[in-house]
Parts: C-alpha cells; sequence; structure tokens
C-alpha cells in the first residue's frame, strides 16, 4: 500500500515536468504557430547551467536561480537570432530548422561540457524524507518538485485566465492576425511568450537534474513524451496538457512499477519477464493510440480552434 | 516533365553514370571505402525515395520513416538468428512486417494533420526503437549481428561487396522507377491533389484518407526493404537505426535534393552523407556546422539542390 | 406529380450560440433552377456547406434523388450526382487548368488505385476535362497554370470542375461574386443552357442575374426562409422588399 502511494506521488512528479514541458510547448505553437523540436534542448541546456552554476557558486538555490535566468536569456538570444525567420513559414520549415537547432546544441554541449554528462548534488538541508501520511514518507526534494511545479501551474492559469497578457494570449491564440491589428507590438510578445516556454523547459530540466539525468540527447527523450501529452490532452489547450500530463505521468510510473508483478500473475515467469519491460515502454503509446482512435482531437481539446 | 538539355540533366546524368561505375572506379585504385560508402548512400537513396512519395508529393510530414528501416532490418536479422538465412524466406517478411507496421501506424496516424501528424509518426517510431531495445533476446540495446548474409541460392552472392552494390543499385533504380510512374498514375494525381487542395478532392468525390494510407503503406514497405539491404550491409542491425535522428536525417536528404523531385532524394543522399564523412575527419562536432546548414537551407534553398539547377538554367 | 431532387427538411446548424440555419426547408425540381438570394451572413455558405456534407447539421434531413443523405460524408454526395462550386475558389493552383478538370473527371471514373498507366495523357480523362473546359468557355485557356488566370476564369474553373463530375444537381454558391459584366454575362448564359438538364441551386446577390434565370426564389435571412415561390411573387412580397430588396445596401444591424 506504502509502494502505492509512493509510486504514485512519483508519477504526479513526473506528470508535472512532463506539464512543465508541454505547456511551454502548446504555448509557442498555440499563440506563435512554430513548431519548436529544439523545446528539448532548452530542458537540456536548464539541466546543464544548473549543474554548472550550482558547482561554481557553491550554493544550491542560488546556482538554480542563475541557470533559470540563463536559460530564460538563452531562449530570448534564440528566439531572436533563429526563430523569428521562420514565423510564417510552412511547419515542415520550422521542422527541418529546430532539427537543426538540436543537431547544433547536442554537439555544442558536446563541445563545452564533454560526453559524459553531470552530476548535481542535493543539498543536505532537501535530503531528507518527510512524512507526509502516518507511516508515509516521502522524499523532500521530490515532494518540493511537486509542489514548485502546481505553484507554476496556477501562475499560469491566473496568468492566461486573469491577466491582459494572457487575454492577449487567448486571443492570439484563436486569431493571430487580429492581435496585431489591435495595435499589440507582436514581436515583443512573441518574445516575451518564447523566453516563458523557454523558462518552463529549463524549469522542469533543472528540477529533474538531481534525481534523473544530466546528458547530451536528454532533452529529445522528453520531447516526444510531451508530444504524446499534447496529442492525448488535446491541441492547443493547457487545462488539457496539465490534466494528460499527470495522466500519463501516473500511468507510466505505476506501470513501470507494478506492471511485471502483475503480468507474473497472469502469464509463466518467463514469458512475463520478456514482455514486462516491452509493454511497459509502450503502454504510453498504446494510449495515445486509443486515444487517436476513439478521439483524434484530444480528450480535453481547447473550444473555438 | 520536360527533358531539355540542361543543368539539371547534366547534373543527373552524371550521378547516375558515376554510381554504375562505381565499382570499376574501386577496382582500378583498390579505394574499397568509397565502395561502403556509395553502398550506404544508396540503400539510403532507397529510403529516402520512400519517404519523398508520402512528403514531397503526399505532403505526409512523417518524421518517424526510420522505424521501417529498423523493421525490414530486424526481420532480416531475426529471422537469421533463428536460423533461417534464406533471402527468399527473409525479404519478403521483412517487406509484409514493414506493410504491416505502415498499415497500423498510417491508419492511426493520418486521423491527424500537419504538426500533430509529425508528433504521432515520431512517437510511434520511438515506441519502435524502445519495443527493439527491450528486445533481450535479439540483442537489446547493443543490437544484433547477423553471421550470414541473406542467402539467394547462389543467384547472388551477397558477400561478394561488388555484387551486392549493384543489387542496392538495382533496387534503388527500380525503385526510383516505380515511384516514377506511381506519381503519373491516376493514383498518383489523386496523392498530389490531396496535398494540393485536400477540400477540393473531397468535394469531387475522393475519400481522402484510403489514398493517403495507401501511399504510407507503398512507402513504409519500400523503406522496409531498405532495411534489409541496410543489415545486411552492415551484417548488424540495432534500435539505433530507428532512433528519430536517423528519421530526421532522411528527411533532411529529401528536402535537401528537392522535395517532390525524381532525383532530389538522390542527390540529396549523397550529397548530405558525403558532407557528414568529409566533415567527420575534419571535426567531431559536425552538429556545429551542420545545425547551422539547416537553418540557411531552409531560410534561402527550399527547393533544394534540384531548385538550384533549375533556377541556373534560367 | 414528379419527386424533388433535392429535398431540405427542416436543416438546423447552430455554432455554439450562433443559429445559423435555422430549420430550413426548400426543394429542387429535376432541370429546375432554385435561386437562394439573402442580405449577408444570412448563412447562405453554411448551407451550402451542409448540403455538400462539409459541415454536419445539428437537425433536420436532406434528400436527394429519394435517398437520405443526411449522414454521407462530402465525397459520398458527390459520387452521387450532387456537385459544389465554392464561393472563395478552391482549385489546385499547381497544375493547369486542364489538369484541374482532369481531376474531376477521374472522380467520377471509378477507384483511382491504378498505379501504372500514366494519368496526364489518357484520353479517357483529357477529353471530357475538355469538353468541360469547352462549355464553359475556358477551352484555349486549357493548359495554363491555375495561379496563372484570372479571377473570373477561376470561378469558370469551378463550374467546369463540377459539371465534369456528371452531376444530376449543382450548388453553386456566389459564382458570379467578382466578376465583371461580360464575364458574368457569360455565366448567365452557361447557366441558362444548362437550366432543364440539371437541377441547380444558385446563391447569388447579383439580381438581374438572379430574376432573369431562377425559375424559383427563396429568401434566406437570418438562417431562415422568410419566403419561397415564383419570381414575381418575391419581388412583390412585402416582407422581403424590407428586409433585402429594397434595402440591399443597408447591413442589418444585429
Amino acid at each position: 500500500m506504502l509502494v502505492v502511494i509512493e509510486q504514485c506521488l512519483n508519477g504526479l512528479q513526473v506528470g508535472l515536468l512532463l506539464f512543465l514541458l508541454a505547456a511551454g510547448l502548446t504555448l509557442v505553437f498555440g499563440i506563435m504557430d512554430l513548431v519548436n523540436l529544439a523545446h528539448g534542448s532548452l530542458y537540456m541546456m536548464g539541466a546543464y547551467f544548473a549543474a554548472t552554476f550550482v558547482a561554481w557558486t557553491g550554493s544550491f538555490v542560488f546556482g538554480i536561480l542563475l541557470a533559470l535566468g540563463a536559460t530564460l536569456i538563452l531562449g530570448i538570444v534564440l528566439e531572436l537570432i533563429a526563430l523569428r525567420p521562420l514565423y510564417g513559414r510552412d511547419h515542415l520549415d520550422h521542422v527541418l530548422a529546430t532539427f537543426g537547432l538540436i543537431l547544433f546544441f547536442n554537439d555544442a554541449v558536446r563541445l563545452i561540457w564533454g560526453p559524459e554528462g553531470r552530476s548535481l548534488q542535493l543539498p543536505p538541508w532537501l535530503s531528507f524524507a518527510v512524512q507526509i501520511l502516518p507511516g508515509v514518507y516521502y522524499p523532500m526534494y521530490r515532494l518540493s518538485i511537486i509542489l514548485v511545479s502546481l505553484a507554476v501551474a496556477a501562475f499560469l492559469y491566473v496568468l492566461v485566465m486573469r491577466t491582459r497578457i494572457g487575454m492577449l494570449i487567448r486571443a492570439g491564440a484563436s486569431n493571430r492576425e487580429m492581435i496585431g491589428a489591435l495595435g499589440i507590438n507582436i514581436k515583443l510578445l512573441f518574445t516575451l511568450i518564447f523566453g516563458l516556454g523557454a523558462t518552463l523547459a529549463g524549469l522542469a530540466g533543472l528540477m529533474q537534474a538531481p534525481i534523473l539525468t544530466v546528458q547530451i540527447g536528454m532533452g529529445e527523450n522528453i520531447l516526444i513524451l510531451a508530444f504524446v501529452v499534447i496529442v492525448i490532452g488535446g491541441i492547443g489547450s493547457i487545462r488539457g496538457a496539465f490534466l494528460a500530463a499527470i495522466f500519463v505521468g501516473v500511468i507510466d510510473t505505476l506501470g513501470r512499477a507494478f506492471l511485471p508483478d502483475l503480468l507474473r500473475m497472469v502469464l509463466s515467469q518467463t514469458a512475463a519477464s520478456t514482455a514486462a519491460p516491452a509493454i511497459s515502454s509502450m503502454l504510453i503509446y498504446l494510449l495515445m493510440a486509443i486515444v487517436l482512435v476513439v478521439r483524434p482531437e484530444g480528450l480535453f481539446p481547447a473550444h473555438g480552434r | 516533365m520536360t527533358l531539355s538539355f540542361n543543368a539539371r540533366c547534366l547534373v543527373f546524368g552524371v550521378v547516375i553514370a558515376g554510381l554504375a561505375l562505381l565499382p570499376l572506379y574501386v577496382q582500378l585504385t583498390g579505394d574499397r571505402f568509397m565502395l561502403t560508402l556509395f553502398t550506404r548512400v544508396v540503400i539510403l537513396a532507397l529510403a529516402a525515395v520512400s519517404l519523398n512519395l508520402i512528403l514531397g508529393y503526399g505532403g505526409m510530414m512523417s518524421f518517424g520513416h526510420a522505424a521501417y528501416l529498423g523493421i525490414g532490418g530486424y526481420a532480416v536479422g531475426i529471422l537469421a538468428h533463428e536460423g533461417i538465412g534464406s533471402g527468399f524466406i527473409q525479404w519478403p517478411v521483412a517487406l509484409a512486417v514493414s506493410a504491416l507496421f505502415a498499415l497500423v501506424i498510417g491508419a492511426l496516424s493520418l486521423r491527424t494533420r500537419g504538426v500533430y501528424f509529425i508528433m504521432i509518426t515520431l512517437a510511434f517510431a520511438q515506441m519502435a526503437y524502445y519495443i527493439a531495445s527491450g528486445l533481450e533476446r535479439y540483442g537489446g540495446d547493443d543490437g544484433l549481428t547477423i553471421y550470414k548474409r541473406s542467402d539467394f541460392a547462389g543467384l547472388i552472392n551477397l558477400n561478394n561487396r561488388t555484387h551486392f552494390y549493384y543489387l542496392c543499385l538495382a533496387c534503388l533504380f527500380a525503385g526510383m522507377y516505380l515511384v516514377w510512374r506511381l506519381v503519373n498514375s491516376r493514383f498518383g494525381m489523386a496523392i498530389r491533389g490531396i496535398r494540393s487542395n485536400e477540400r477540393r478532392m473531397r468535394a469531387i468525390g475522393f475519400p481522402a484518407y484510403r489514398y493517403r494510407l495507401a501511399c504510407f503503406v507503398i512507402a513504409g514497405t519500400l523503406c522496409g526493404l531498405a532495411g534489409a539491404l541496410l543489415a545486411n550491409h552492415n551484417d548488424f542491425v540495432s534500435p539505433a537505426t530507428m532512433y528519430w535522428t536517423q528519421s530526421g536525417d532522411l528527411m533532411v536528404m529529401v528536402i535537401l535534393g528537392g522535395m517532390g523531385t525524381l532525383f532530389g532524394p538522390l542527390v540529396g543522399t549523397i550529397v548530405l552523407l558525403v558532407l557528414e564523412q568529409l566533415l567527420s575527419q575534419v571535426t567531431e562536432f559536425s552538429g556545429l556546422i551542420i545545425g547551422p546548414l539547416l537553418m540557411l537551407i531552409v531560410l534561402f534553398a527550399r527547393g533544394g539542390i534540384d531548385g538550384l539547377l533549375t533556377r541556373l538554367r534560367a | 406529380m414528379t419527386e424533388p431532387l433535392l429535398q431540405v427538411e427542416g436543416l438546423t446548424k447552430r455554432f455554439g450560440g450562433i443559429l445559423a440555419s435555422d430549420g430550413v426547408s426548400l426543394s429542387v425540381a429535376p432541370g429546375e433552377l432554385h435561386a437562394i438570394i439573402g442580405p449577408n451572413g444570412a448563412g447562405k455558405t453554411t448551407l451550402i456547406g451542409q448540403l455538400s456534407g462539409e459541415l454536419s447539421s445539428n437537425a433536420g434531413r436532406v434528400r436527394f434523388g429519394g435517398a437520405d443523405i443526411t449522414a454521407l460524408p462530402a465525397h459520398r454526395r458527390c459520387a452521387l450526382g450532387l456537385a459544389r462550386s465554392f464561393q472563395i475558389t478552391s482549385l489546385f493552383l499547381d497544375f493547369t487548368a486542364h489538369c484541374n478538370v482532369a481531376m474531376a473527371v477521374q472522380a467520377r471514373a471509378g477507384h483511382s488505385f491504378r498505379f501504372w498507366k500514366p494519368a496526364q495523357s489518357d484520353p479517357a480523362l483529357r477529353d471530357p476535362a475538355l469538353a468541360a473546359l469547352a462549355t464553359v468557355g475556358l477551352a484555349d485557356r486549357a493548359d495554363l497554370l491555375v495561379s496563372k488566370l484570372s479571377h473570373g476564369e477561376h470561378r469558370q474553373l469551378e463550374i467546369a470542375m463540377a459539371l465534369a463530375t456528371q452531376p444530376r444537381m449543382l450548388l453553386l454558391d456566389e459564382p458570379m461574386a467578382g466578376l465583371g459584366p461580360e464575364e458574368s454575362a457569360r455565366v448567365v448564359a452557361l447557366l441558362r443552357s444548362l437550366k432543364g438538364k440539371l437541377g441547380i441551386l444558385l446563391i447569388e446577390h447579383d439580381m438581374e442575374a438572379v430574376f432573369a434565370l431562377a425559375d424559383r426564389i427563396s429568401v434566406l435571412v437570418y438562417g431562415r426562409v422568410i419566403a419561397s415561390g415564383l419570381p414575381d411573387e418575391i419581388r412583390a412580397n412585402e416582407e422581403v422588399r424590407r428586409a433585402y430588396l429594397g434595402e440591399q445596401h443597408v447591413v442589418c444591424a444585429r
């Protein structure tokens, strides 16, 4: 029972990280109509920056804040130099150009940081377990990931639903030309939105750094999961991305944790041990396939697209 | 398709002649590496030709086409591992399995459009990658060595590098000819019409989904053949063949050469692979060059090399 | 009493809170030219969208040639003989006019799972296409890329494509919009020649053309048919004059 709760929380944590990534992608695609495959690279850069700055400054908090800032700046620079010329072009152009960016980033990281990857140590004041329920302990750091992500999700909700910028975001998502006609500085808006998306990606990257990985190519693996989340959640919908990300995170984590045992109850030992890892990794894609068959527009699509 | 004498025809003629005469050059200079390199070029060109069918002519932006390279390869590898070495069984199985996968993945993915189609094909290709990585029995992550090339019972010996090269070249030319007939047939016109204006096609009575799916399956099958060839060439098959960057490479080959043209994929493959080869001798970090290069191509040379050559004549 | 070729009963379409079609009912007899007029925003294009199968309706039925086609998708309706032209022209811009129409001929010629024989030189496709182009007066422009044709020629091409599918009925959405007087006259002459052979549902703003051609007229305002009958009846109808004919230049305030 304790294991189930722990795994559920792990799933929640994974899901929330996915949400941060998917939200950034949805924002950028929804407002700017930009397909950014290099979103995963920003996730990777967040992790690398964090590992480096924490090592330099010796302070976990300070290093993380610097890393966040650096990712934001990187995102803005990227938008100004590499992505501006792509607006209004065919999506295929976006795919190709940002694919080129991925190749560039991966090799740039390999040049600067070397091929081995990095590690980021948790400071002692985060490396303990918290009693969340009687008899149930959960690592503090993972708990703080959940809390920070929920706070960011709440912030995004307030931003999109309650502020003027949010109104522009929602308006832009349904009618791009109109917000230009209204005299809003589109270029500035796009830069800000992209910067926001980049920061979200970088945040996700640096938060998972101490517990998962800091290595080349990490961005692409999770990017594809973020795509699956967007497909399941629904096109252009941040709310859909939130729900789908939690859903995907929990299913994936619980699947990997319990499917082998479940299968062992039903199948023979050998069959279970060969099938289990294959099915666990496929589970999410099977889910996506089912959603595609039943509701191709996603489970919670945005209205009025 | 007018065939007036111009820069395009000249370049393509030279390319065809060069490919046909390559083994002669290798014989004279003893440069075996060129034969290995260009066998790989020819095989991947076949894959690019198949992608061009759905991407260039069909307008379907599939970012998971390399999955079929892997599927075809694994069909050969797994059968070889289980003791079935005959090419007469392996290769038809490779084609059939590729077709089946393309049918299932296409049937699901083609319910979406544009960027979602890209995401989904990418996701399914990664799924294939993960499945292959999980096949412990067949090498998993490390891949599967193929100890004996496909046996064609004396008809052709695939271990003879020159014969194998000519077989690959024949498959490439056959594939290109097939695609050429296909895109000019009624089926091809339907596909091109759907790409040009799907709404119009529906209004005049074409059920677009059906034709797209058929096109997708044909392309997947053709790529499966390339996969079988590649597995024999490398004497090895691994999940890495299906990794998404390989799909991206295939897309680059098609677009670099000229999307929706007959010779574009071939020229694009040659240029990209030769470029990668040259760069890898100069630097370890070829991504630093190829990345921005792709950006430049997108911004300034969207019609690819074919487009440049056509402009040259004007 | 002949069965109407097209029978529309109580067609209703909602977009969120907006009622675009409010229980629209009308019928078109075989060979009849039935015009639909009404102010902008009355829901005319929405109606055509539902009839052609592009839009699904919230309620109502559509019968074509006696069969209930309400649930059929667009491509199936065309196969049954219901062809449409688009208000904003929708053509294959990178192909020639001849190829455009040949595509429509091909659609009619059974399935297109033929993978070998070249289609662009196939007389079974080329000849009927050329004939359709000749009917609309574009035969001499056949080999030009559509992107090089004028707006008026695009409209003629739209009609040619509709004709090439061997329809029993045409749904024409403002075929004369944006045409000069000479081109309009040509379209009017064409439609007059087609009357009697095909059923035609014509949406138009050009009142001269409408009253010259129509066998019957229906007036659509705010998604409802407020009047339907012979041209003279419509011309004399008070409500119609108020809503549309007299105050034609005034856009109805919402």
